[in-house]
């Protein structure tokens, strides 16, 4: 009952993160590793009732779920954290994924060793993009970014080099780790992977949050010209911002390519950019936890209903509008204490 | 690599005028919307692409312009092109006061942020494409032939053709009606009105809601003219067809500063030349990716445009 109205109330989230405070260091422990554990288990509990229809549960369980999971934590640090709207993500991931999957062909490089390589090449790119285009503000920084990531696939698609159209095939699969194979028919493996790496996402995301980039990102979330007046960097912290979510995507990528084998320019257009938005949207931007249950239900729910799967995208912008006109927070909004207080009459972002 | 370029200069110029005046027409529809609500319209692509559906629907089921192989007898010609042009751009138009009231009225009434109405913009965008994209199949769907692309006469080895020459005046026509409508109109002035200062116009008794529907509905029409043009000379469409022509649009818009009709002449016209230069040079593969490239540059070297409003000043 005491749910229910703290549902109605509209704020489940400030009610959990005062559970989550109150609670004793043991107490934590205990409730944080019995979550991580039940989803190290997630692969086991399809149980005929989860099980999708079009495709194997297993692998839905990595992409899209896990990874629209890890790539929407990635983009809430940009949109959410600092309120910069990046409709260009794709491009980091692609970045990524095409790091992997050349170095991965041409060289004997395995995927770990690719990891640093493709996180940094994706930062790289962030930077270069983000020093021109974070001198913009809303909505020109939402179409140059959005040019970005049209860019980056088109020159793939007009490379012959990197097997244009037809993308590069034979990616390799990721070595094992002791007796953990992977290999494509069972994806278990993947998804403690891409759950290893959501849950150093969540770490670093917290870790930053209470310190003083988190702080100076909230501040141009904010009011970007007070935070400037305040002393704040504003173009320095927006540029990390920018690469440690560029940096997130880069890892996913290259996890993508290794799953998937093969890749094309295809797989890397807008829309996966605005599904990635939707997913931070439609969960409460700022929010983790919001972000991680809203990528999972819009991830999750198309490959489960086949009549929406045909129709994904246009669940995907239902959602986007509806969200914003009706609960512009989200399913789980920010902390109360973190929202910002803005006055109408003012047009800041 | 230049050779092209300069063998067939004048008529690159000629195709680079013709599909500059679209781009004009479809930046309109970006550039008054911007002018009142200092926002992007996101869906103004698909208010566009829902333009050159509605020419192919009257064209081809309601007059019956089945087939393409030859042109059609005059006084059919003229009925096709007045009844096809006023019907995209009343879609069109309607298609834009749908998206006003979809997706921004409500934001603007609760008074949120930019970002909220921006991603919610975004969000009508994909619906509105994405509806087209299932009830077409993902298929392209092609407008039938209704005249001939013969060459009328020609200028320095230009040859001005009946579809290109049809664009190029009935465009001008259009902007020029519409540069005096705002400038001299009872609604014109709301719109600028609005345009300088919201809260003071609202002060002067000017109806917001009714000014704001109205600037949709007009950008809705000149986009809604634009895909009637486009349609008319490459003769087909697809659910996506407005991405890159917005996108382009838009650059255009910026070039000539956002927010300013005259502007979006200038920056429509100049974008449809460098645009069809710089493919003759690079191959048209790389077109979407130079006109990218010019908007970054223009945005980071001259973000007010030719004749616009500074754009890093204006918050958004």
């Amino acid at each position: 009952m005491k749910l229910l109205n703290r549902l109605r109330e509209g704020n489940l989230r400030d009610w959990g993160a005062s559970f989550w405070e109150q609670s004793s260091p043991t107490k934590r422990k205990v409730i944080a590793t019995s979550l991580i554990g039940f989803a190290a288990l997630a692969p086991f509990m399809g149980f005929g009732l989860l099980d999708t229809p079009v495709s194997d549960y297993g692998a839905v369980l990595v992409y899209p779920v896990g990874m629209f999971i890890l790539m929407a934590l990635g983009l809430n640090i940009v949109v959410g954290k600092s309120g910069l709207l990046d409709l260009g993500y794709v491009a980091f991931f692609a970045i990524g994924a095409y790091t992997m999957a050349i170095l991965g062909t041409r060289t004997s490089l395995n995927t770990w060793e690719i990891m640093p390589i493709g996180i940094a090449l994706a930062m790289l790119a962030g930077l270069i993009l983000g020093l021109p285009a974070l001198r913009l503000r809303g909505d020109y920084l939402a179409i140059v970014t959005l040019g970005f990531g049209e860019i980056v696939r088109i020159s793939a698609l007009n490379t012959r080099e990197i097997g244009g159209p037809n993308g590069i095939a034979n990616v390799p699969v990721p070595p094992s780790i002791g007796p953990i194979k992977f290999s494509l028919n069972d994806q278990k493996a993947f998804f403690w992977v891409v759950l290893i790496m959501i849950l150093l996402t969540i770490w670093m995301i917290r870790r930053l949050s209470v310190r003083r980039a988190g702080r100076a990102w909230e501040a141009i979330r904010q009011d970007e010209d007070v935070a400037e007046l305040m002393g704040v960097h504003t173009l320095k912290y927006k540029l990390w911002s920018f690469s440690l979510g560029a940096a997130v995507g880069g890892a996913a990528g290259v996890l993508y390519a290794s799953k998937t084998l093969f890749i094309a320019p295809e797989m890397f257009t807008l829309n996966v950019s605005i599904l990635i938005l939707a997913c931070v949207v439609f969960g409460g931007m700022g929010n983790i936890w919001g972000v991680v249950l809203g990528a999972a239900i819009l991830a999750y729910l198309p490959e489960r209903i086949r009549f929406i799967s045909d129709a994904r995208l246009l669940v995907f912008g239902l959602a986007l509008v509806i969200t914003m006109n009706f609960r512009p927070d989200g399913l789980l909004p920010r902390k109360k204490r973190e929202k910002a207080i803005v006055k109408s009459t003012q047009d800041g972002i | 690599m230049f050779s092209t370029l300069i063998d067939q200069f004048w008529s690159l110029t000629l195709s680079g005028i013709a599909l500059g005046f679209i781009y004009v027409l479809i930046s309109l529809g970006y550039t008054m919307v911007y002018g009142v609500l200092r926002m992007i319209n996101f869906a103004n692509s698909e208010i566009f692409m829902f333009g050159t559906f509605a020419t192919i629907v009257i064209s081809r089921d309601f007059l019956g312009n089945v087939d393409g192989t030859k042109s059609l007898p005059l006084p059919k010609l003229i009925l096709t092109i007045t009844l096809c042009l006023l019907g995209s751009m009343l879609v069109s138009g309607l298609v834009a006061v749908f998206v006003e009231l979809v997706a921004y009225r409500r934001l603007r009434a609760r008074g949120t942020n930019k970002l909220a109405t921006l991603i919610s913009a975004i969000g009508i965008s994909i619906v509105l494409s994405e509806f087209m994209r299932i009830i077409t199949n993902s298929r392209p769907t092609l407008n039938p032939r209704v005249l001939e692309k013969k060459s009328l006469f020609e200028i320095a080895g230009a040859s001005f053709r009946m579809d290109t020459v049809l664009t190029i005046i009935f465009a001008a026509v259009l902007f020029v009606v519409l540069d005096r409508f705002v400038k001299f109109s009872r609604l014109g002035r709301a719109i600028r009105a609005v345009s300088m200062n919201e809260d003071a116009s609202k002060l002067m008794g000017v109806d917001l809601n009714k000014v704001i529907s109205a600037t949709f509905l007009i950008g809705g029409l000149m986009s809604g003219a634009a895909a009637f043009f486009y349609t008319l000379t490459y003769e087909n469409t697809k659910f996506n067809v407005g991405f890159t022509l917005g996108l382009a649009a838009f650059t255009a818009a910026v070039i000539g500063g956002i927010g300013n009709i005259r502007g979006a002449f200038f920056g429509g016209l100049s974008l449809g030349l460098v645009e069809v230069y710089a493919s003759s040079i690079l191959g048209t593969e790389w077109k979407s990716v130079t006109v990218f490239i010019i908007l970054v540059l223009v945005l980071v070297l001259k973000p007010n445009g030719i004749f616009g409003e500074a754009v890093q000043q204006t918050r958004a």
